[in-house]
């Protein structure tokens, strides 16, 4: 390569390098700093340095939301692969319409996510169009409670990240070569078997993709279970939102976000392959 | 396996698609119950006479505009950059560290990403005497969208042949030529449909935004929120499906240029 | 020494996991037809790219119309390579590419030397087609003369005729050899067909692992190789211990001829190939060779017993 053509290549990269050094690297320093101090009189932080916020996080009541929240990203998850893996399936066996039913997936995707939450909202509450519609039909006399728990919440992460695992599945799928089916049948599975024993362990990498894909932001979700949920139904990303706001205790917050980080980088690194990449 | 499967393909779509198609229908009701009682568009009449509406959606055009213009032009001659293989050492430690951040900006959740921006402002702010405002919602959407338009010219790329930027520097150009004239007429599309993206992510964006706006300003989804959490309103479902319309159109739009 | 326009002298060029080229100096005439010829991995591609510019040389030199250009980077060169896989800017038509290196120079006259290079290489009319509306020999043309059009003093060719399918081939390379006399440019060609050097060049330089094995004439390389590697890779070779025959000189009969040079043998195959029969005969003592008949001649059966000389003048060279 030549000088010029080096230091080009510099120039084009230096801006995101100050973009991605300023925003992400020193601020997440900043971050993981804080969680070492301690909370300020009137916000912010203060010296003494103090392993204390960490410690905090062994309480049975931080505990309770950590287990809250895994297992409802769990089960989000695991819907979002069961649910997913038919429409992947369907789509990528769908010919020459293929753009088309993949379009109409990621459209609704790209749309408001905060919409799309609301939406639920409309649906499930007491006087929402669910509840009305039973009521109408005679199958309820009550409205069903629907809204502000658990159930809402994990309804309102799977179909807001359905999508996200849609994608990688698509794309697993897409590349199965068809002649390892006829293989199968010539050999003498059925529809079923080959879908068990070929197409099923063939589609992992498009699996563990998808549930990265979609386990790590459910992990760290604020909106759906904020507008969702009810006032048990606090998770991680609550618990942190409250700590910049309204309690004002920074230093706990950031411990709380740096643990999140560590857990879901683990999970990444818990989970990559030889020769598979996200980006 | 087809017939079933087509069923379930049927089920699958209207799940994702049917929410959004009751919200519309209701945004035209004329009752705000949840019983129609005609058709009427005064909640739209209405959505257009709410001063908070209408400021809030002209800052996150604004904002989505710079942030879409900025996060484009970076992401686009980073892409490039990380593109160019480098033999030199220190080239390799820019190239991995630089696309080790953009990885990390994906994977990173959106309330840490808001929560660490939140910080750092206003661990830096004791010195520049600023405050939060605009400007502040804008370098934060820049930071989150610039590893989107990554992706989508990086996919781009891919598909190039590195001997056409070859054959220009053996025809006379310049590196900087090659750029301009040859490589960059081939990524056009892509870095349409990249804008497109870090445009319709930053209208959308609430998180982040949230934290980082201060007091003074409002964005779309920070009203929208606001009266979400209070509670059910047609005039939110009028502003609900006036939104998801101009952003599906974008993303038509997108996909079409991704593809041309 | 004949008048040199492209001169390396002493060139090599190491990689970090090999050395792909080790001191290799050449010296190429002006106006030549000049060929690179090798199999794959032998450096010649390596030595191509280190002359147009995209290598640096690791050590040694590279001049060109008696000034040193082994620091300039492609652009500053006055050479010009034609790719393998053409690499036609899909965005421009035709004209466009064509004009691209002209567009470079700010050069006057664009106009007159792009429709003088059209119609030296027939591509009138297809101007403002697109490359993917092309046929590949069309691509090839337009991949010529947009390097002609620029009057380079050496035009460089990597494997130019391997993306065309076989039929075309023939009728590309009689084109190819008329076309460089008609222009008069010095052409570098790098192949690995040694059937398409033989019939192309001037002069071929054989390459092998990195080094040159022999420089000369067509003639010089197929009927005096000199070396076992040249030999081999000119055409097909009997070796029977280090002495190299050629099929084609391999005589062969049912009765021992005068004189007792012969060597007796059994029949293992008989392959009928059109004009000529290969006869495979299993030498007693060891080794098996080919030996190349027209076909109509003694039929020869597997099994036979078979005597195998050759002229001693024949030897590593072809035949008297």
């Amino acid at each position: 390569m030549t000088s010029a053509a080096g230091r080009l290549q510099k120039a084009f990269l230096s801006p995101a390098a100050i973009l991605m050094l300023t925003t992400l690297a020193i601020p997440l320093g900043v971050i993981a700093a804080y969680s070492f101090m301690t909370r300020g009189a009137y916000g912010g932080v203060e010296h003494p340095w103090t392993l204390e916020n960490y410690t905090r996080l062994f309480d049975p009541l931080y505990g309770a939301i950590f287990l809250r929240t895994f297992w409802i990203s769990g089960v989000a998850t695991v819907l979002c692969l069961a649910l997913g893996f038919p429409l992947a399936l369907f789509i990528a066996r769908s010919g020459s319409r293929k753009n088309l039913y993949l379009s109409l997936v990621i459209l609704p995707f790209w749309t408001s996510f905060l919409i799309r939450t609301y939406a639920w909202m409309f649906l499930l509450r007491d006087t929402g169009l669910i509840n009305t519609i039973l009521q109408g039909l005679g199958l309820i006399h009550a409205p069903l409670p629907m809204l502000y728990n658990d159930g809402a919440v994990i309804l309102g992460l799977v179909y807001g990240y359905l999508p996200f695992a849609v994608l990688p599945l698509y794309a697993t799928l897409e590349r199965l070569d068809a002649t390892l089916l006829e293989a199968a049948a010539d050999l003498g599975a059925n529809p079923m078997t080959a879908m068990f024993r070929v197409t099923l362990p063939l589609s992992m990498p498009g699996i563990r993709a998808a549930a990265i894909l979609v386990f790590i932001p459910c992990l760290g979700t604020y909106l759906t279970s904020d507008l969702l949920g009810g006032s048990k139904t606090i998770l991680i990303g609550n618990l942190v939102q409250n700590q910049f706001t309204t309690s004002r205790d920074w230093p706990f917050g950031a411990a709380i976000s740096v643990v999140l980080m560590i857990a879901a980088m683990g999970i990444l690194f818990a989970a990559r392959r030889e020769g598979e990449e996200l980006l | 396996m087809k017939k079933p499967l087509a069923w379930y393909a049927v089920l699958a779509y209207a799940f994702l698609h049917v929410p959004l198609l009751i919200l519309a229908i209701f945004s035209v009701n004329s009752s705000r119950f949840t019983i129609w009682e005609g058709f009427s568009l005064h909640w739209y009449r209405a959505a257009f006479v709410d001063r908070d509406l209408i400021e809030s959606a002209a800052n996150s055009l604004v904002i989505a505009v710079f942030a879409t213009i900025l996060a484009t032009f970076i992401g686009t001659l980073a892409a490039y950059g990380l593109w160019k293989k480098t033999p030199s050492r220190q080239g390799r430690w820019l190239h991995s560290g630089l696309s080790g951040s953009f990885y990390l900006s994906l994977v990173t959740p959106e309330i840490v990403t808001g929560v660490s921006l939140l910080v750092f402002f206003e661990w830096l702010f004791r010195f520049l005497h600023m405050r939060l405002g605009m400007h502040t919602v804008i370098v934060a959407h820049v930071a989150f969208s610039v590893a989107y338009v990554v992706i989508v010219v990086m996919a781009r790329l891919r598909s190039f042949d590195p001997v056409l930027e070859e054959a220009a520097l053996d025809l006379g150009a310049t590196e900087y030529v090659v750029f301009t004239k040859v490589t960059l007429p081939y990524l056009a599309p892509a870095i349409a449909a990249a804008a497109m993206l870090a445009f319709t992510v930053s209208i959308d964006d609430y998180v982040i935004t949230s934290l980082v706006a201060g007091v003074d300003s409002q964005t779309l989804p920070m009203v929208i929120y606001a009266m979400a959490r209070r509670g059910v309103n047609p005039v939110l479902n009028a502003v609900s499906t006036i939104v998801v319309v101009a952003l599906g159109t974008m993303v038509v739009l997108s996909e079409r240029m991704r593809s041309a | 020494m004949t008048d040199a326009i492209l001169d390396l002298r002493n060139v090599s060029k190491q990689f970090a996991t090999h050395r792909a080229v080790t001191d290799v100096s050449l010296s190429i005439p002006r106006g030549a037809f000049f060929s690179l010829l090798g199999p794959s991995g032998c450096g010649k591609t390596t030595t191509l790219r280190m002359i147009a510019g995209f290598e640096t040389p690791s050590s040694g030199e590279v001049w060109l119309n008696g000034q040193r250009i082994d620091h300039l980077p492609p652009y500053r060169r006055s050479v010009n390579t034609v790719f393998q896989n053409y690499a036609l800017f899909p965005h421009l038509h035709v004209r466009g590419n064509i004009e691209f290196g002209l567009r470079r120079q700010n050069a006057s006259g664009m106009d007159d030397r792009v429709t003088r290079v059209l119609d030296q290489l027939r591509l009138e009319g297809k101007e403002s087609r697109k490359p993917s509306e092309l046929s590949g020999g069309e691509r090839q043309r337009v991949a010529l003369a947009r390097s002609l059009v620029l009057a380079p003093d050496v035009l460089l060719l990597d494997e130019p005729l391997s993306a065309l399918d076989p039929q075309l081939r023939k009728q590309v390379r009689a084109e190819l050899k008329d076309l460089q006399r008609r222009v008069g440019v010095t052409f570098l060609f790098v192949t690995h067909d040694q059937e398409e050097a033989l019939s192309l060049s001037d002069q071929i330089a054989v390459m092998n692992r990195g080094a040159i094995e022999q420089t000369g004439t067509p003639q010089e390389i197929y009927q005096r190789p000199r070396t076992r590697f040249v030999a081999s890779f000119m055409g097909a070779m009997n070796w029977i211990g280090d002495v190299g025959v050629r099929p084609e000189c391999t005589r062969i009969s049912r009765e021992p001829p005068a004189g007792n040079s012969a060597r007796p043998g059994t029949v293992t195959a008989a392959t009928f190939l059109g004009s000529y029969e290969h006869i495979e005969v299993e030498l007693q003592g060891g080794g098996s060779v080919i030996a190349q008949i027209s076909a109509g001649e003694n039929g020869f059966e597997t099994g036979q017993t078979v005597y195998v000389w050759w002229n001693p003048s024949d030897e590593l060279g072809s035949c008297s």
